[in-house]
């Protein structure tokens, strides 16, 4: 096994970590200010896609497409707010769970009535199609560099939001006092439609990029989303740098256990076994990272006790 | 409970033992296998109601029960027919297609899980216990799909219907009768945990949990204890949901079957003793109607299940009870 290829399996490790810390940040900065499971976060990041490779194919641009990912899943985000999300801030869990639920059924058979049952392909731009060759010699996807570049990028750009502007001192102070901030004056209804839409540009611009490696498809968004629940327990709830330390965790120990753990029985076993059981191993990793935190710091990496 | 929802529980046991019965009296069997699923799904919910209707654990992941307990059925059966044992050491383990046996096994595998799972999960509260209990079952999901002794993605069939002693369970009027009798008896369960001294101290904790413990009740133990009861009613519901379709697949443990499964019990009523009898009777009415109707039926159903959450709280035997009482 060359180091090469371990590079390469980091690389994509890192690719899936950047991917789910654009999941990972809404929810936790939705829950952080708003106290709101949303469930339905998945479908945002479905209506990313969807729209990104409806765009794309109607003009031919992926540039278009990815800002019309963007958009629809930020608008679809705002309306989803007003109409529905509003109501469910002063209830308990429970019903926050099944409307959101509810809403997963909703845009996700509507998906389906709207583009059909057959998943959707997405080129990536001509620009970057191809293998570049990194330090080391390592060849590695381009369109896949470029989406670690990008969500760096974002991610970067989040944490000056949240950390210097004044917005970003909003969102915080939602997160310690509610109540405190309307009574200042600051316009909490708006305040809430915005870190949603946010949240849910952030889904939907991680759904349009993964797209095109991937197939979009009904019903993509929920096994990311779950994956996102993994990060948020593991990084502490409403941390978004906890999101950011949890997700890179989340997407390495994935990636990395798919690749090795069949080569590792491999070397105790014939080769067929050793690809079923490692495999399988491999697909619980994650949850029993989970459980390891959750048995010596049950607030979460970056969580704070009694949040 | 009032006289009034004693009243309307009698009303709904016996509806959903005459109807199909009659129905398949009058050559309409299909509705038999519809009451059969009804009765089935029904335990499962009865299963959730006790851990969130009584302890107020909300718990996302209960297909994980539901499904180890479909798959204790499914691989039981097939060691019996293809004759190998399931485990060879320390001791010869062989499988069987005897009811009883498999139901213990399905109990016992979802009681135990829901006991690891549960000594992990209930560390924490709120909207992690969600999160952690959608995340493990959701592993086990992924491991059911990646595993491929026993089926993986494709599912594994369960070829003969398990026997039960003295009956017949091929005749779709006794294995309804089956499950009909196994939801009665869950539901006598819940009802006397209900009205027991720890029924009360659960009731209690969801309350207030820090009282609880002033008293000198341990709130741990107390909920690992109703999470454990309820994974082990979900598990049974597993192992007749596996001989009623005579197939068990990585379907039964997915993130959509828990969230049924939630659905059934908030759309009869949280904690009520036959709430969730009426979401899973109402659920599946409205699957058949609806998906008569349109192919994409379940934009309705979401749409129908919103406007419950806004502005029918109290599920279907709450607004029947409060509009008697009003």
């Amino acid at each position: 096994m060359s180091i090469v290829l371990i590079a390469e399996q980091i690389l994509n490790g890192l690719q899936l970590g950047v991917m789910l810390f654009l999941m990972a940040a809404g929810l936790t900065l939705i829950f952080g200010v708003m106290g709101l499971i949303n469930l339905a976060h998945g479908s945002l990041y479905m209506i990313g896609a969807f729209a990104c490779a409806g765009i794309a194919s109607a003009t031919g641009s992926f540039w278009l497409g990815l800002l019309a990912g963007l958009s629809a899943a930020a608008a679809a985000g705002a309306i989803v707010e007003l109409a529905v999300i509003r109501r469910l801030y002063n209830r308990d869990h429970l019903d926050q769970v099944l409307a959101t639920f509810a809403l997963i059924l909703v845009f996700s058979e509507g998906t389906r009535w709207v583009f059909g049952s057959f998943p959707l392909y997405l080129t990536p731009p001509e620009v970057l199609e191809g293998t570049v060759t990194l330090p080391g010699g390592i060849i590695y996807s381009r369109f896949r560099l470029a989406i670690i570049v990008a969500g760096l990028a974002v991610a970067g750009g989040l944490f000056l939001l949240i950390g210097k502007t004044l917005l970003g001192v909003r969102i915080r102070a939602g997160e310690c006092d509610r109540e405190m901030i309307a009574a200042l004056g600051v316009n909490i209804g708006i305040l809430y439609t915005l870190v949603f839409a946010l949240g849910a540009g952030l889904a939907g611009l991680a759904g349009a990029m993964v797209g095109s490696i991937q197939s979009v498809q009904v019903g993509m968004g929920e096994p990311v989303l779950i994956l996102a629940f993994v990060v948020i327990v593991i990084g502490g709830i409403g941390s978004v740098a906890g999101a950011f330390v949890g997700s890179i965790l989340v997407g390495m120990a994935d990636t990395l256990g798919r690749f090795l753990f069949p080569v590792f029985f491999g070397t105790f076993m014939d080769p067929s076994s050793a690809m079923s059981v490692g495999s399988a191993l491999a697909s619980m990793l994650i949850y029993l990272l989970m459980a390891a935190v959750l048995v010596f710091r049950p607030q979460g990496l970056f969580g704070h006790v009694g949040a | 409970m009032s006289a009034r929802e004693r009243g309307l529980n009698i009303g709904l046991a016996s509806l959903l033992l005459v109807v199909p019965l009659a129905a398949a009296y009058f050559g309409e069997p299909y509705y038999l296998t519809l009451a059969t699923r009804i009765a089935i799904l029904s335990i499962a919910a009865v299963g959730l109601n006790f851990a969130l209707g009584l302890g107020g654990l909300v718990s996302f992941g209960h297909a994980a029960y539901f499904g180890l307990g479909g798959y204790a059925a499914g691989i039981l059966a097939n060691h019996a027919l293809n004759g190998q044992a399931i485990l060879a050491w320390p001791m010869e383990i062989g499988g069987t297609t005897f009811m009883p046996a498999i139901w213990l096994v399905a109990v016992l595998v979802a009681a135990l899980t829901a006991f690891l799972i549960g000594m992990l999960s209930l560390r924490t509260t709120g909207v992690y216990f969600i999160m952690i209990t959608l995340a493990f079952a959701q592993m086990l999901y992924y491991f059911a799909v990646s595993w491929p002794a026993y089926g993986g993605e494709d599912g594994l069939p369960v070829y003969v219907r398990n026997s039960f002693p003295g009956l017949n369970t091929f005749d779709p009027v006794q294995f309804f009768l089956i499950s009909f009798a196994a939801l009665m008896v869950s539901l006598a369960i819940f009802s006397v945990l209900r009205n027991s001294n720890f029924g009360l101290a659960l009731r209690a904790s969801r309350q207030n949990a820090g009282r609880l413990e002033s008293l000198g009740i341990e709130v741990f133990r107390l909920r690992l204890t109703a999470f454990v009861v309820s994974g082990a009613i979900t598990g049974l519901a597993g192992a007749l949901y596996a001989d009623l379709n005579r197939f068990v697949s990585p379907q039964m443990l997915s993130w959509h079957m828990s969230g049924e499964i939630m659905v059934f019990v908030i759309l009869g009523g949280v904690g009520r003793l036959f709430g969730p009898v009426a979401g899973a009777a109402l659920y599946i009415f409205l699957e058949q109607s609806l998906g008569e109707v349109s192919d994409y039926w379940q934009v309705f159903l979401g749409l129908l299940l919103l406007c419950v959450v806004l502005f029918a709280r109290g599920g279907l035997i709450g607004t029947v009870l409060d509009r008697r009482n009003g």
